[in-house]
């Protein structure tokens, strides 16, 4: 699906959190939004998952999006709960879930476990799981509803670094088969710089720009949404590898 | 491992665990039936039971006083276990039930109400208490209600507006108490303990009925109810209109509940310790849940009728007091069993 979004605000009482961003994002594309804490990510991946109050325009495929079209992750926290990993993903699917479960809902769920690498931990109930297992526990959900956009808070922020590696080469690789539109919350610029196509660079709640990492990662664009000095490298891969030197006060 | 054969198998463990709840109901029923001032054998009772004896004075017994009573317990216990299972998932509260959100203190301040005001009323009082009992019960849903959907139905609010209501009717209450009759109080009192004793079978028939006609609402939602179980920002990604569900909900179980205290009175923890005790057996999907609480409320509310009537024979305890004396050392047991399993 197209995203586009046109003149997005979000305030909080008279807190501006995101002041009149503009963006768009395509079928098949990975875009990684980056910012300091408070940058307003969040509060406009909200809005354009459509649980945010907010003024300007969000439309996918030039329309508002229909219940189904959007897969979204809020940020890593699940109540206690006595339910399984199975049961959670599960979930995912309540669209169509009636008292009788349906085959082809156990079937997507299984598949959604088997994608994440989260199949061992089905009978394992969410609360004794670590806090990398139940992200991906959660991420299953998101993928079990076979979305056609993906909108993730910070996916990878509890994982070890295998698995980070892991759940990000899954998501572009699922997002480029299924052609789906996924925009993701990441804190770590290197992984988002390796696997995103685009990166959204937002302070203070305006986007800075948005474009593929080698045109927006430089040192003056770091240094004014995360207030760091940092030195740009260049991966084995070809991508810009940051090292942070030290914090502006 | 295969996840949905393992999701399958534990889905028919709990089936059967709900059976096994059903099997202790029975037993539990017929156990009311036999036990009371006469102690009858359990073959006179199923006798009685299917028109088979003669003895007037047998099926007079068992027809007539206990069958009610019996009935009784279990539409009660059912009514208040799934109200009170639901009341938990909707305020993600362990500690709620429908004392939280003043729905007893409601009905308990619309029977002191018409016990006080006594003969002036046109309808004679066996049937004026529940109906203004259950007419201030929803009169406490609606203004919790009210305020949920006038300012968003968050679990915070919705316990504050809750609270609220019931310190507002036991105040009601307490200046009824403070103005009643010499003859008047000690009826209020008794209404407010609890008693099965005002049982009969067309009050039963109108709890089963409420149960059975609002219990398919609860049921069409479990799934999102379960999902609400994640918390609200996750039901809300997965689709659930989190608010209307909860107002939803919330008005479902207070009719069930309204319905339940209106005929016994104010009964306590069973609709606090049936959830906890089916979700420990049969965990959080609500499709199981509900049902599970509602059996093992009954089965409480049963058990404690047979226990009110042993304990000292001759004597029928008020059974409010009843269900705490024995559900807190069985809930202790289970938590410890629980406990050690994990």
């Amino acid at each position: 699906m197209i995203l586009t979004a046109r003149n997005i605000t979000i305030r909080y009482g008279r807190h501006l959190a995101v002041d009149d961003v503009s963006l768009t994002a395509a079928p098949g594309e990975v875009v990684a939004l980056l910012g300091a804490n408070g940058s307003g990510k969040s509060s406009l991946l909200r809005a354009l998952a459509g649980q945010q109050p907010h003024e300007g325009r969000i439309a996918w495929d030039g329309r508002p999006a229909q219940v189904g079209d959007i897969g979204y992750m809020p940020q890593n926290s699940v109540s206690r709960v006595a339910l399984t990993a199975f049961q959670v993903v599960l979930l995912g699917r309540l669209r169509s879930l009636s008292l009788r479960v349906a085959n082809a809902d156990l079937a997507a769920v299984e598949h959604a476990m088997a994608e994440i690498g989260v199949s061992h931990l089905a009978t394992r109930h969410i609360d004794t799981l670590s806090g990398g297992q139940r992200q991906m526990v959660l991420l299953a959900q998101v993928l079990a509803a076979e979305p056609r956009a993906l909108l993730l808070d910070e996916p990878t922020s509890a994982l070890d670094i295998a698995h980070q590696l892991h759940v990000l080469e899954m998501l572009r690789d699922v997002t480029r088969r299924r052609g789906l539109t996924t925009l993701a919350i990441l804190h770590d610029i290197n992984a988002a710089a390796r696997f995103a196509d685009r990166l959204a660079l937002l302070h203070q709640g305006r986007l800075l720009g948005i474009a593929p990492p080698r045109d927006i990662l430089c040192a003056t664009s770091l240094r004014q949404a995360f207030a760091v000095e940092v030195a740009i490298d260049q991966g084995s891969d070809g991508h810009p590898v940051v090292l942070p030197l030290r914090a502006i006060r | 491992m295969n996840g949905a054969a393992a999701w399958r198998r534990a889905n028919r463990r709990h089936a059967l665990i709900i059976l096994a709840g059903g099997a202790a109901l029975g037993t539990s029923f017929a156990a009311d039936l036999a036990t009371g001032p006469a102690m009858l054998p359990i073959l006179s009772v199923l006798r009685a039971l299917s028109g088979l004896s003669d003895d007037t004075m047998l099926r007079a017994i068992v027809l007539t006083l206990r069958l009610p009573i019996a009935l009784m317990a279990i539409a009660v216990g059912a009514a208040l276990g799934v109200s009170g299972a639901v009341m938990q998932t909707i305020l993600h509260n362990p500690l709620a039930s429908s004392y939280t959100l003043g729905i007893s203190a409601g009905a308990g301040f619309g029977a002191a109400l018409v016990i006080t005001i006594g003969a002036a009323l046109p309808l004679p009082e066996a049937w004026a208490i529940p109906i203004a009992a259950f007419a201030f019960a929803g009169l406490a849903c609606a203004l919790v209600a009210g305020v949920g959907r006038m300012r968003g139905a968050t679990p915070e609010l919705l316990v504050l507006a809750g609270i609220a209501c019931l310190f507002l009717f036991q105040s009601l209450l307490s200046l009824l108490q403070f103005i009643a009759s010499p003859e008047a109080l000690p009826q209020i009192v008794f209404w407010l303990f609890g008693s099965l004793q005002r049982a009969s079978l067309s009050k039963a028939a109108i709890v089963t009925a409420m149960l059975v006609a609002l219990s398919p609402v609860l049921m069409a939602d479990a799934w999102r109810l379960t999902a609400l179980r994640l918390g609200d920002e996750r039901a809300r990604a997965l689709g659930v209109r989190v608010e209307r569900l909860r107002l939803r909900a919330f008005v479902v179980v207070s009719l069930l509940t309204g319905a339940a205290v209106a005929f016994v009175g104010t009964i306590g923890f069973v609709g606090l310790v049936a959830p906890h005790i089916a979700r420990m057996l049969v965990g959080e999907d609500q499709r199981l849940l509900l049902p599970a609480s509602a059996m093992f409320g009954a089965v409480l509310l049963s058990v404690a009728s047979v226990a009110s009537k042993l304990i000292l024979p001759g004597t029928v305890f008020p059974i409010g007091i009843i269900t705490a004396l024995i559900g807190v050392p069985f809930f202790a047991w289970l938590v410890l069993a629980t406990g050690r399993g994990r």
